[in-house]
This record gives C-alpha cells, sequence and structure tokens, in this order.
C-alpha cells in the first residue's frame, strides 16, 4: 500500500466512527518501488490530499526525507518539490504492518501489501 | 453464465473465488478476452478525459485485469475485492495499482472525494444475494452507494458492468442507486441479443445534468443489423451459383462434362436445352 492510498483510507465505516481520520501506521516492513513519474498527475492530485497527514505519515514511518513539512505556494511547485513528493506518495510501498482507527483502536492488518478493511458482524 | 448455474448461487463471493477460481483470471484467455472488452467499454461510459491522468476507483477488482486497461490509458487506480485469492494474483502480477480487501457491502473506506470516477466489471450483482443470516441486500446496496455517492468527486462517473438475475435485481439495485443520491441509469448494449447483451449502470454523482450514453446495437441502422443483412445476401449469392437441374445451362454444362470424358455427345445447335411448345 503507498501512502497516497493512505491519504484516502479512513475507518469511517465502522459503527459509530465518524471521522476515522487519519488511521495511525504501525509498520514492520517497507518496500520502495520504482514508479513512473507523472508530474501531471501529482498537480492533479495536491488538492485533494491531505498534505499535514502525508508529512506525519513519512515521518512517522522515517520516509520524509527532503519534503517541506509546509506545502508551499503553487508558484514554488518546482522539480525538487515534485521529485520529492512522487517519491513519498507514489514509490514507499507498506508491505506488513497494521492500520488503527484512531477513534477505537481497531487494527486493519496489512499483509504483503494489502490492508483488510473486513469487518466483522458487529462492527457493521 | 450460460454453462450451468450464477455463481452467485454456489457461494458466496469471498468463498466462491478460491485460489482455484483466481487461477483462471490469468491462465483463461477468454475469461481475460471479455473482462478486456467489458472494461474498454466501462471506461467509454466513464468518457475520462484523453491526456489526463485520473485517480480511479476499481469496485471488484479482482486479478486487476480491469486496472490493466486504465493503467494502459495513463490512469492510475486503487482496486477493491473481498476474495484474498484474488487479489493475491493481482499482487503477484504486480498491477500498479493498490489493492483493498473489502466489503463492498459494509462501505467504501475512503474519505470524501477521492475519486475521479468508478468502474466495475461483473461484482455489484453479488450484492444482491444474502450469503449470510444478517445480510439485507438492500441495506447492504444502499450503504455501497451511499458511501460510493461521498468518496466521488462532484460531478465525478460511474460505469459498472453487472449480470442481474431478474428485473427485480435491476430495480432493486437503480432503485438504492437513486436513493443515494445518483442520477443517470441504465445503458444495455445490444439488447436484442442474448449473448452479446452487456448491461451498465451508469451513474453521476452531482454536478451539471448529464446526458446518459447510447447502448450500443440500439439503433436501426447500427453494425449488429448490418451484419445481418449481409449474411442473407452472401447466402442468397451461394444458392444462386447452383445451377437450376434440366434448365438450358445445366444441359449445356452437363454436355461439356461428358466431352471432356471423351463420350459420344450430339452437337450443341440452337435447339440446346429449349423448351418444347406445349401441342408438340
Amino acid at each position: 500500500m503507498k501512502l497516497l492510498t493512505h491519504n484516502m483510507l479512513t475507518s469511517n465505516i465502522i459503527k459509530g466512527v465518524t471521522k476515522g481520520y487519519p488511521l495511525k501506521i504501525e509498520c514492520q516492513q517497507i518496500e520502495i518501488v520504482e514508479t513512473e513519474f507523472n508530474k501531471e498527475f501529482l498537480e492533479k492530485m495536491i488538492p485533494k490530499i491531505d498534505y499535514g497527514v502525508l508529512c506525519r505519515a513519512a515521518d512517522q514511518i522515517g520516509h520524509l526525507g527532503d519534503l517541506p513539512k509546509v506545502l508551499p505556494e503553487t508558484s514554488d511547485y518546482n522539480e525538487e518539490f515534485m521529485k520529492e513528493l512522487h517519491r513519498v506518495l507514489l514509490k514507499v510501498e507498506i508491505k506488513e504492518g497494521n492500520l488503527v482507527c484512531p477513534e477505537t483502536g481497531r487494527k486493519f492488518p496489512v499483509s504483503n501489501g494489502i490492508p483488510n478493511m473486513l469487518l466483522n458482524e458487529e462492527e457493521v | 453464465m450460460s454453462s450451468g448455474r450464477r455463481p452467485e448461487h454456489q457461494a458466496p463471493p469471498e468463498v466462491f473465488y478460491n485460489d482455484d477460481e483466481a487461477r483462471k483470471y490469468t491462465k483463461n484467455t477468454r475469461i481475460m478476452e471479455i473482462q478486456e472488452q467489458l472494461s474498454y467499454r466501462a471506461m467509454e461510459l466513464l468518457r475520462l478525459p484523453e491526456d489526463d491522468p485520473c485517480y480511479i476507483l476499481d469496485v471488484g477488482c479482482g486479478s486487476g485485469l480491469s486496472g490493466e486497461c486504465l493503467s494502459e490509458n495513463g490512469h492510475f487506480w486503487v482496486g477493491v475485492d473481498i476474495s484474498k485469492s484474488m487479489l493475491d494474483v493481482a499482487g503477484e502480477r504486480e498491477v500498479e495499482g493498490d489493492l483493498i480487501l473489502n466489503d463492498i457491502g459494509q462501505g467504501l473506506p475512503f474519505k470524501p472525494a477521492s475519486f475521479d470516477g468508478v468502474i466495475s466489471i461483473s461484482a455489484i450483482q453479488w450484492l444482491c444475494n444474502a450469503d449470510k443470516s444478517h445480510h439485507n441486500p438492500a441495506r447492504r446496496l444502499l450503504k455501497f452507494f451511499s458511501t460510493l455517492y461521498a468518496c466521488l468527486r462532484r460531478g465525478g462517473r460511474v460505469a459498472m458492468q453487472f449480470y442481474p438475475e431478474n428485473s427485480e435485481q435491476i430495480q432493486l439495485v437503480t432503485t438504492q442507486a437513486m436513493k443515494a443520491g445518483f442520477t443517470g441509469g441504465l445503458v444495455v448494449d445490444y439488447p436484442n441479443s442474448s449473448k452479446a447483451k452487456k448491461m451498465f449502470l451508469c451513474l453521476f454523482a452531482g454536478g451539471a445534468q448529464q446526458e446518459l450514453p447510447k447502448g450500443l446495437g440500439t439503433e436501426e441502422s447500427s453494425e449488429a443489423s448490418a451484419a445481418f443483412v449481409a449474411g442473407r445476401e452472401r447466402t442468397k449469392k451461394l444458392r444462386n451459383q447452383k445451377v437450376l437441374k434440366k434448365s438450358k445451362d445445366w444441359i449445356i454444362a452437363k454436355k461439356e462434362r461428358r466431352r471432356r470424358q471423351g463420350k459420344e455427345v450430339r452437337p450443341d445447335s440452337k435447339y440446346t436445352g429449349r423448351k418444347r411448345k406445349p401441342r408438340f
């Protein structure tokens, strides 16, 4: 699972959870995968992602690198920033670990890069 | 589907799509071809911009065949599926999208306005069945559609191909989709063919009023009917190639043939093969 996907995931499908965002990451194994750099896509995704959540998540798993903690102005999107954003969003992959609901503490295991978001009968 | 019972009647999806069944989606070229065709058609119905990479959700992504079509067109995607085996196969095939194990009847776990569009191939008919005692198809469908509506950006489109079992199921699915706030409806390709007939649920999440795309093979002068006429002409021509027995052409051809065989044949004259007068 990439950090881009983590940025979109919530646990608000659990009964009684209103926001369920952001999910905490308990990370056991990380892999860096090569993906194609697509500037247009990144530019399009910037308004959609929660930048603060992304930075905290990247920092938590130790892959923040040179990504600025505050989103720069639109005019300051230089090559360097885009490359860093691409690396954090699409190259860092969580292979094994857990995603934890911030409200209930319910753990969603991640195995082989696939988070398991299945709920039990009583949680629906 | 033509070969016997519907898979929905055999077992719940997470059980039906086991390792053996999942294997078929990498080995069986016929399954793969159909999946690919349906994915391209669904993408066409989504009307995604050509050279603009979009962020798409694939509902019931399975082994990621439809996702590959999306990647080929430069889009990024996330896939959800209830079958672990299918997702494992997708993982082995190293598809580009991220995969999530999720029961869509329990809702989609995404924050609001995440996706530009949604595609789904042969998945949502599974929601019409109650596989567990606590399952209520109408409630699960509503949960699915309302969370889908939420995670789609305003004006986003949905194209979902599905195999409804009867008209009640179509009714059930569309009612729940409308209840969740979607507009749009059903697009049927080749409605008069039992085999080529395919149903797509095309939905719009708010935004400006949008026109529902037309199904293939519905107009009078469509390719399907044209092909049919062409076929009939061809058989007519074939029939005409054989000369009518006892006709002049037939007699001349027969005499010619026997001449070639070296037999004694009367020479052709103006009377050859001519009809006698009735009073003869």
